[in-house]
């Protein structure tokens, strides 16, 4: 493939594809949560068919200047009928009210889920657009855009666009990476691969049951080429990133178990072994229910990543915390922090702990998992400093409590709303 | 005070609650599959369908309306972050 293809103006990507996007070398944060060591890129594209031309997305504000006078060098936007965007991230519709006002007469493209944010984001109820679906189609003529509706990756409003007679992907985030490098082509580029994975593992790693969905319409078509809105442009082995995407996203552990086995998390820190007493009987109590498997963690004795990837695949997390100072200790919180690099939702959760006078941690531990969205069926357990023989009964029936629903078999009960607050 | 009987039909639980408590004080404390996302009739994650007792609740705000008719919801679905229970009901989750 090339060696060095310059990107002071625009870039052809094939015969009727030119990228107009953006260089950001020196940003170094992104989003608050992802680190961006050699800056990122803003991926615009220009499609050019017989009858029009399309724009697919466009960049964040700041870098505006780039995008325009990279679209002016291979359009006039006289001749602009299409404004496709793929994602309204600020980082991609930074420059589309400016570049409507330039090309009035442009028709704006979006997915359904999209409306609603268009107006938040721009606060211009002004700007019109169409709605659009999976399989519906936009003519240039001889060219022809298709849309493929790929919501939550990552967020509710993403989409892909296929330009079907050159079989190029225009993918927005899903495929991309924060990785700066003006050669553009994956096979000019330095080593991304680091980038790549990253970008995964934070942006979409949470939302895998959807990239799978997404997966489902992207791997039957022809692909010659990926176009993410960041990152290099994938044109070298493009199949492989998507089979790298099915891979990354693909439950690991019902390979290796019967995908029926439900598995239990119990973590623990404690101080004087009282919460750990706690966690043992939990165990015991939950092992009597049976037809789980179930881990016993002291956060003390490992690292918060590891765990991280054991609850993403685990149905039921039980967090147990000694309260210090009125909150639940430092590890547990390092722990529960990490949650949101995944989906907890549906898991079922609950918390304990030992404390010594007014064990608040419980508590808090559980408005957390509930506010991760995990089903928190019994009132968290809490014992003041040593429990005895009863109490650890306690923590046994709770463990059956938490096993029993677990496995689908939840106790009835009818109960007055005033115990649900004594708990 | 009135009481009424708030069923879930999800996890086979039943509490008694005073009349006017709303589901969603309920819901989470007993694990039902019941999930939250705004908490404020914004984003329609709660969506849950009534299996009975839908005369028992109070009558949906005009948000509840505007939300419950955005996501094209059936007559017998409520916003479990709006609805007060006024007298006996049995839900689940409509998702």
């Amino acid at each position: 493939m090339s060696g060095h293809e310059a990107t002071a103006g625009p870039m052809a990507v094939t015969d009727r594809v030119h990228w107009i996007g953006a260089l950001d070398p020196k940003m170094r944060t992104f989003d608050v949560i992802l680190k961006t060591p050699n800056g990122t890129t803003y991926n615009a594209y220009l499609v050019r068919g017989s009858d029009g031309v399309a724009v697919i997305d466009t960049v964040k504000a700041e870098t505006a200047d780039q995008f325009f006078a990279r679209l002016e060098a291979v359009a006039d936007y006289a001749e602009i009928k299409v404004i496709v965007l793929n994602h309204l991230e600020p980082d991609h519709s930074g420059a589309l009210p400016e570049l409507m006002r330039r090309a009035p007469q442009a028709t704006l493209y979006i997915s359904d889920a999209a409306q609603l944010m268009l107006k938040a984001l721009l606060n211009n109820s002004d700007i019109a657009y169409t709605p659009v679906t999976t399989n519906d189609r936009v003519s240039l003529g001889d060219r022809t855009l298709r849309f493929l509706n790929t919501p939550y990756l990552h967020w509710p409003d993403t989409q892909c666009t296929y330009l079907e007679e050159e079989g190029v992907l225009f993918s927005g985030d899903v495929f991309g990476c924060h990785y700066c490098d003006e050669q553009l082509f994956n096979d000019s580029v330095g080593d991304f691969r680091f980038s790549f994975e990253y970008y995964y593992s934070h942006i979409m790693r949470p939302f895998k049951q959807y990239v799978l969905g997404a997966l489902e319409l992207i791997e039957p078509l022809q692909i010659n080429l990926i176009a993410p809105t960041h990152g290099p442009i994938l044109r070298d082995h493009p199949r492989h990133y998507i089979e790298r995407y099915r891979e990354l996203s693909t439950p690991h552990l019902h390979l290796e178990i019967d995908r029926d086995v439900k598995t239990m998390i119990i973590f623990y820190i404690s101080s004087y072994g009282n919460t750990m007493h706690m966690a043992e009987a939990i165990r015991d109590g939950a092992a009597e229910v049976g037809g789980f498997r179930i881990s016993l963690y002291d956060l003390e004795g490992g690292e918060v990543e590891p765990f991280v990837d054991l609850v993403e695949e685990a149905d039921a997390i039980l967090v147990g915390s000694p309260t210090i100072n009125g909150d639940a200790v430092k590890p547990v919180w390092d722990l529960l922090s990490s949650f949101a690099q995944i989906n907890v939702k549906g898991k079922v959760a609950g918390a304990f702990g030992s404390y010594g006078w007014s064990g608040e941690a419980v508590r808090m531990v559980e408005d957390r998992l509930r506010g991760l969205k995990m089903r928190v069926p019994a009132g968290g357990l809490r014992i003041k400093l040593i429990p005895s023989a009863d109490e650890l009964e306690n923590c046994r029936d709770y463990g059956r409590d938490i096993g029993s629903f677990l496995m689908g078999r939840p106790r009835a009960r009818e109960i007055d709303m005033s115990q649900l607050s004594a708990n | 005070m009135a009481k009424a009987i708030l069923t879930f039909a999800d996890i086979g639980v039943s509490v008694t609650v005073p009349a006017g408590t709303r589901i969603i004080e309920v819901s989470e404390k007993v694990g039902a599959g019941i999930v939250y996302g705004c908490r404020e009739s914004d984003c329609g994650t709660c969506l849950t369908e009534v299996i009975s007792g839908m005369e028992n609740l109070s009558e949906p705000s005009p948000i509840e309306r505007a939300t419950l008719a955005e996501h094209k919801a059936g007559a017998n679905m409520r916003l479990a972050c709006q609805t007060l229970v006024l007298g006996d009901a049995t839900i689940k989750p409509a998702i």
